[in-house]
């Protein structure tokens, strides 16, 4: 009856690996059990007494096991031939470890290998289509020697893959065998796994696997290829790999992953894991008859640990991730704008922005008083004070947690000449930036300003000399943000083109057009002002060619009226 | 790093070790379970000075997470916590006059504790108002996660203190003995944190939070640092340098990605504001025993002056580990 039987490789948790070999071995499955040298006598003791009333359990000769070691495979082999060797009726044998645990019922594992009875269940591929080998040695596990332990003895390990690099000292496979790879978790029919056992040329091929880097992933997935009539690549055991190359380790909080997934062995489970064994291990428990296994969702969760511990999530500083500078795969989470120099052309700017994109907008967040959030907001989204010292403590912290905190929703915010400028490179890296500044603007609240004409000249100079060096600084080769520059005499020939260009820019090419226009500063006698700052001594040029008369001035239109479009 | 730079971290790490070993003559014994420990207990540390009422929940709280035995170091206390840990089954517990100042605020107790009893366990060092969540709390024990980053080969889990805080004046509800905490103070800042790396200890320096928003808004590089690496898989070579902010040797502050990932990591719930605090920070004040001429609780006591109420608009409240993992004050990294 019994035409299943399991090798169990077994090292911790001796308890949990005496409870799932129960399981089998109740329910007619023979099992032979290797336990590795490095256990003490006692434990081995102790597992051999709690198993001493199943008939079909047997302890193979014991080996001192290490991982990524020949000693693994020896174990298996040893234990195959004691399963051979007592068990007749055993028609699959599974390769199992102490830390698995079966998800579904033996008898339908026997029902689908009862289907399938000339199949051979391994995970066998060739070098050039694996993917999850770790630390670059791939073709070269099957090449080189590995003599030296990469657990004990990492430094001789690595000094002599480096010597049989530069030597290319390459060995050569045996005749016949073309090297594949896979999972060491496989189920192999009596007929493929004694052609392995007793193959005459045996000798020669433990002989090669022996020095081979990993073999228990590559000794009987290669040679199945010699002797299988069937296989399905692909194991039978759920064994999921992190990008360490370690197994994923499976907890009570995974039962409805495990029991979705239809696989028929799980591997590994944490010892303590009381409600998945008690669970899984129960005698009322049933699984879905004849599902094929489907570890999609399983893989899926993964997954997605690996892209969170590779790659993270962009735009977040935390605790756990710090990332160096430029490999933070995005500045800042989101896209957000920066206006400079509109403000100070429209007077209504802010509120008129706000109604075209349904969005909070801020005022000038970077304003030496304090921080300027929509609203006048003394906190905002996260917490965030508008105290400026705090601000300017960090402010790209500050800014990468505006747009943090703020996910979902379009930051935009106003800048200026008169602000903190210790942002201006962070703004011109981040590629989430779009940055629309028209330079000379500033001078419009100077030019409507109330105030002594040395004061503004000094003032004058001052933002002009700043405002130079942060377009210099979005000009750069290296600006990654999306950039518009107008000079303020180029903007008014045609704001509204400009406007909708840049709003063009934030929602697509579907955006609707512009049908209300933000209210222009009344610029009458603005060329007649430049002139004077001229005549002071002060050379006004980022405005771009402003006549000094103001009957000459572009545009003619009285800016009282607000623009609208023609149809 | 320049061999001379790595061999003054050296120097250093071996000078508080002797420090830690020449106080350690301050501490007497109260009570001493330490030969209950097996070799995979997880173990817990603390340094205190009455809070007699936090401690019936503070021990069941590890408790139910797989803390096997806890270390206590009681500073002079009065009301009665050194008699209640004496009498815990779980616990052993030292007792002290010496001062908390010139014992580094306890540093130099606890790693004499540390080097003597810990080799080889992962061992957790706290406050008893700092209650760890890391990924996946409410369904695996700390042992899981401790088991978890031995296969990984991970030394060190970092954890940042997040200050929680109830709604209203702190002094209106008061906190009962054998509460969670977080019943009352169920609210903090989600996204007012500044990072900067300290080069010479490879840590990261954390700041912000309701503390630096009430208290350091004009002072913020005094705001106190919320980075702390509370649960190390002891040796007994290593040692914390400065409170349970960093260790040397200091590739164990490395507990955070480089390279754009997420490693995994927790929070550390701050369970400092409730209406215990004022009378709290009315006597550090008076003992002059905390950090920088406790120029921190000076700070506190003239805010505390008007019951500040710590809570705004933005502040988020309190549900569980997953929320805090998606504001991404913590995250699972590769752990699934």
């Amino acid at each position: 009856m019994s035409t299943v039987g399991f090798v169990m490789i077994c090292h911790t948790a001796l308890d949990r690996a005496a409870q799932v070999a129960r399981h089998w071995a109740e329910r007619d499955c023979p099992v032979v059990i290797h336990v590795d040298k490095r256990v003490s006598a006692k434990s081995f003791k102790w597992l051999q007494t709690a198993l001493s009333d199943l008939g079909n359990i047997r302890f193979s000769k014991r080996h001192r096991c290490e991982w990524g070691t020949w000693s693994l495979v020896a174990a298996s082999q040893t234990a195959s031939e004691v399963m051979l060797a007592e068990f007749p009726d055993v028609r699959h044998v599974y390769l199992a470890s102490g830390s698995c645990l079966p998800l579904r019922p033996v008898e339908e594992l026997r029902d689908y290998l009862a289907a399938r009875p000339r199949t051979d269940f391994i995970e066998s591929v060739t070098t050039q289509d694996v993917e999850w080998t770790v630390g670059g040695l791939n073709a070269e596990r099957f090449q080189f020697r590995f003599p030296f332990s990469w657990k004990r003895n990492r430094f001789l390990f690595d000094r002599y893959v480096e010597l049989q690099r530069r030597t290319g000292m390459i060995r050569t496979v045996p005749e016949g065998l073309v090297p594949h790879l896979g999972s060491q978790w496989w189920c192999l029919t009596r007929q493929t796994l004694s052609a392995i056992l007793q193959d005459p040329a045996r000798k020669a091929h433990d002989a090669y696997f022996k020095l081979v880097w990993i073999p228990d992933e590559s000794y009987y997935q290669t040679l199945t290829r010699l002797y299988s009539t069937r296989i399905e690549s692909r194991s039978l055991t759920l064994s999921k790999f992190d990008f360490q190359g370690k197994p994923h380790v499976f907890y009570d909080d995974h039962l409805h992953l495990l029991r979705r997934s239809d696989c028929f062995v799980a591997r590994k489970i944490w010892p303590q894991a009381n409600r998945l064994y008690d669970t899984f291990l129960s005698p009322d428990h049933t699984g879905s008859a004849m599902a094929e296994p489907a570890p999609g969702k399983i893989d899926r969760v993964f997954a997605k640990a690996l892209e969170r511990r590779t790659r993270g999530r962009a735009g977040l500083y935390m605790h756990s991730r710090f990332p160096n500078v430029d490999w933070e795969n995005g500045k800042t989470c989101a896209p957000y704008s920066v206006f400079q120099g509109f403000s100070d052309l429209f007077e209504d700017f802010e509120p008129w922005l706000s109604r075209r994109l349904g969005v909070r907008v801020h005022g000038r967040l970077f304003d030496p008083k304090k921080v300027r959030f929509a609203s006048d907001a003394d906190v905002y989204a996260g917490c965030l004070s508008s105290a400026p010292k705090l601000r300017d403590y960090n402010p790209e912290m500050f800014l990468a947690s505006l747009i943090w905190n703020t996910r979902g929703e379009r930051q935009v915010f106003q800048y200026s000449p008169r602000d903190t400028e210790d942002i201006a490179w962070f703004l011109s890296a981040d590629g989430n930036a779009q940055i629309s500044v028209i330079t000379g603007a500033w001078a419009v609240p100077l030019f409507l300003s109330n105030r002594d004409f040395g004061d503004i000249r000094k003032e004058a100079a001052l933002l002009q000399k700043r405002e130079v060096e942060f377009v210099d600084i979005l000009r750069r080769v290296q600006n990654r943000a999306d950039v518009r520059i107008w000079t303020l005499a180029e903007f008014i020939e045609e704001p509204m083109e400009n406007l909708q260009s840049i709003l063009d820019a934030m929602d697509g090419p579907s955006a609707p057009r512009l049908t209300e226009a933000p209210r222009m500063a009344n610029l009458d006698g603005f060329g007649q002002f430049l002139q004077n700052l001229k005549n002071q001594g002060m050379k006004p040029f980022v405005m771009g060619d402003f006549p000094s008369t103001s009957a000459e001035m572009m545009p003619q239109t009285s800016s009282e009226k607000p623009y609208l479009v023609k149809r | 790093m320049k061999a001379v730079r790595r061999y003054g971290l050296r120097l250093r790490r071996k000078k508080y070790r002797l420090r830690a070993m020449r106080k350690s003559r301050e501490l007497l014994g109260v009570a001493d379970r330490t030969d209950q420990i097996k070799p995979s207990d997880v173990l817990c540390f603390v340094t205190l000075r009455n809070e007699r009422i936090r401690l019936k929940y503070f021990l069941s709280y590890y408790r139910d997470r797989g803390v096997s035995h806890f270390f206590f170091v009681d500073n002079d206390s009065t009301d009665g916590t050194r008699e209640y840990l004496a009498e815990q089954p779980d616990c052993s517990v030292w007792t002290t006059e010496g001062s908390y100042k010139r014992s580094r605020f306890g540093i130099d107790w606890v790693n004499h504790l540390l080097s003597t009893y810990a080799h080889g366990h992962w061992s957790l060092v706290v406050d008893p108002d700092e209650f760890l969540v890391y990924p996946f709390c409410d369904s695996r024990p700390i042992p899981a996660l401790a088991d978890w980053l031995d296969a990984s080969s991970i030394k060190s889990f970092g954890a940042m203190i997040l200050d929680m805080y109830p709604k209203g004046a702190i002094t209106a509800q008061p906190y009962r003995d054998g509460q969670n905490p977080f019943e009352i103070a169920c609210w903090f800042d989600s996204g007012n944190y500044t990072i900067e790396r300290n080069w010479q200890f490879a840590n990261l320096w954390i700041q912000g939070g309701p503390r630096a928003r009430l208290f350091f808004g004009d002072k913020p590089k005094r705001a106190p640092a919320l980075n702390k690496i509370p649960l190390v898989k002891w040796q007994r070579h290593y040692t914390f340098t400065s409170s349970t902010h960093m260790l040397l040797p200091r590739g164990l502050n490395l507990v955070y990605d480089e390279w754009g990932g997420e490693k995994t990591s927790g929070v550390l719930l701050h369970a400092k504001f409730l209406d215990t605090f004022t009378i709290k920070a009315a006597e550090e004040l008076s003992r002059k025993q905390h950090y920088a001429n406790s120029h921190e609780y000076q700070a506190y006591h003239d805010g505390l002056k008007d019951d500040p109420n710590f809570w705004c608009k933005w502040s988020e409240r309190y549900i569980n580990w997953r929320q805090l993992e998606i504001l991404g004050l913590m995250s699972k990294g590769n752990w699934a």
